[in-house]
């Protein structure tokens, strides 16, 4: 592992989205205008934003970083410079993790914009503090990163990437815990979302808009830092130096 | 490990019954030779005849079926290689949305190549003027030499250059295989790929394949005589069309031309 290699590539990556502004504009602006909307929809119900912000402010950034991560990999791999830069002595860790890092400080930037405007403007109050939501934000949309690396090794084309994103994000979507609470869920399902990331950064909300602090929140947190690091080590591992 | 018959210096490049399938079709066939240190030698052959399957499997980015491929000693592929040679993939393998500066600086830090080589790179391709100017704003030919130009940072002991004039003026065309001159004088191997016959006689050796074969490893002068063409065009073709006859691949063997 080299660190100069490492910052190397996350200053390379961050270079590339500053020759891009409006691909940086829309990874801030999307998910403020959607969060704006949610608020306004729930406008004068009991609370009703208080709930559902914190859960969604958590989804919004992972499901825009998995895009963004699994469309730039692919990009890299379709152009050639990923099998270039793998003849280099480049190290696959070191390539993830510039990403890592990359994506992580743009969402970083995000997760502080968004939940600025929700705390603020938008008016959203919690019961735990604040500041822990956007630790909650931050991790997720690192998780969309990490995620969108893993599974941007299956893709080979820009089609398939995209659509990796209702094929994975989706359904964990649906039984995260937002729609259906998922002690309601039907006996297998209930099992099964206790698979997913998104189940655990979905509570750890839920219980950072009903508490203080919990032991249950750490619980959560731990287990999407785990996410977090098995999917960035599934990502180093799917990188092929050899191809067919 | 293999026999090798005496030879005045190691070979750069040592390739032993090389076969990769890519698909369902035996893109490189049973493919053996050798290249000396310090030899430019071209790659030549008809469009889908493994060119740039066989380069992949020399920088080890081509999952091979099989035989050994050993370049300055080491087996293709191996960590100790990585920053001893350099690879110009056919279509320009760089970042479109940073400047000619950036994708160098990025790639010489990767290859823990110093700052100096940079300046050093982009004169050689004549890119000094577009120090600043965005890739992907670049034409065709501009793009290709940064993607060369990347191939060139640090000090890489063997060169392996997919088609990298395509696309160039004649001028241009002679001024960077000057330079693939020098470099092969210097002591680098350099293999150049290359569709263009006229470039044949620009280079020290050549290896004409077709089909995944080596249909013949000659030079220049070589390939003319036996031929009785007078230029590359016809020459090539005409061998072309004797080893169709034929229906397989003779070959000169694997003798080595020295620099
Ligand atoms: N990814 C792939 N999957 C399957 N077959 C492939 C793949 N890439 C190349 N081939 C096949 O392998 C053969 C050799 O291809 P290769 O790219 O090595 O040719 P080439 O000599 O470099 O051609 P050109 O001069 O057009 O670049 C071709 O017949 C091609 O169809
Ligand atoms: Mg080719």
């Amino acid at each position: 592992m080299s660190w100069r290699r490492t910052r190397a590539t996350a200053g390379r990556v961050l270079r590339q989205l500053r020759h891009d502004p409006r691909t940086v504009a829309l990874l801030v602006a999307v998910p403020a205008v959607l969060m704006g909307l949610l608020a306004w929809i729930l406008r004068g119900r009991d609370h009703e934003f208080d709930t559902f912000g914190p859960q969604l402010l958590g989804i919004f950034p992972l499901i825009v970083m998995f895009l963004v991560t699994s469309v730039a990999t692919l990009r890299e791999r379709t152009s050639g410079t990923l099998e270039r830069l793998l003849t280099m002595p480049m190290g696959k860790a070191e390539f993830v993790l510039g990403y890592g890092i990359a994506f992580g400080s743009a969402a970083i930037v995000q997760a502080l914009v968004v939940s600025g405007l929700c705390f603020g403007p938008y008016g959203m109050t919690v019961r735990g503090d604040a500041w822990l939501v956007v630790v909650v934000a931050v991790l997720d949309a690192l998780l969309g990163t990490a995620l969108g690396l893993s599974v941007s090794a299956l893709a080979t084309t820009e089609f398939q990437a995209v659509q990796f994103m209702p094929a994975f994000i989706l359904p964990q979507l649906l039984l995260c815990g937002i729609i259906v609470q998922r002690s309601g869920l039907p006996g297998v399902l209930h099992w099964v979302s206790y698979l997913l990331p998104m189940s655990y950064a979905v509570d750890a909300t839920q219980q950072l808009s009903t508490h203080a602090v919990t032991a249950q929140f750490d619980l959560d947190l731990a287990v999407v830092g785990a996410f977090l690091v098995v999917s960035l080590a599934l990502g180093a591992t799917t990188l092929r130096r050899r191809t067919p | 490990m293999i026999d090798r018959p005496a030879v005045p210096t190691d070979p750069a490049v040592h390739v032993e019954h090389l076969t990769v399938v890519r698909g369902r079709k035996r893109a490189v066939d049973d493919v053996s030779f050798r290249l000396a240190p310090g030899t430019l030698v071209g790659l030549l052959g008809p469009s889908g005849c493994g060119k740039t399957t066989l380069m992949r499997s020399l920088v080890g980015t081509q999952v091979v079926a099989s035989g050994t491929i050993e370049l300055l000693g080491e087996p293709a592929g191996s960590p100790a290689l990585r920053d001893s040679v350099g690879y110009v993939t056919q279509a320009p393998s760089v970042y479109g949305d940073l400047t000619v500066q950036e994708n160098l600086s990025y790639f010489a830090t990767i290859l823990g190549a110093s700052r100096d080589s940079v300046m050093r790179v982009l004169a050689d391709v004549d890119l000094l003027p577009h120090v600043g100017s965005m890739v992907g704003r670049l034409s065709g030919g501009e793009r290709a030499r940064v993607s060369l130009a990347t191939a060139l940072l640090g000090s890489p002991r063997l060169l392996v250059l997919d088609e990298p004039t395509v696309g160039l003026d004649p001028l241009l065309r002679r001024s960077l295989w000057g330079l693939f001159r020098r470099l092969a004088a210097a002591g680098t191997t350099l293999l150049v790929s290359s569709h263009v016959m006229d470039e044949a006689e620009r280079c020290q050796r050549l290896l004409l394949m077709r089909e995944g074969r080596i249909l013949s490893d000659t030079t220049p002068d070589g390939l003319l005589s036996a031929t009785g063409g007078d230029d590359f065009e016809s020459a090539f073709v005409a061998l072309l069309e004797s080893g169709l006859r034929e229906g397989s691949a003779p070959s000169s063997g694997e003798g080595e031309v020295g620099p």
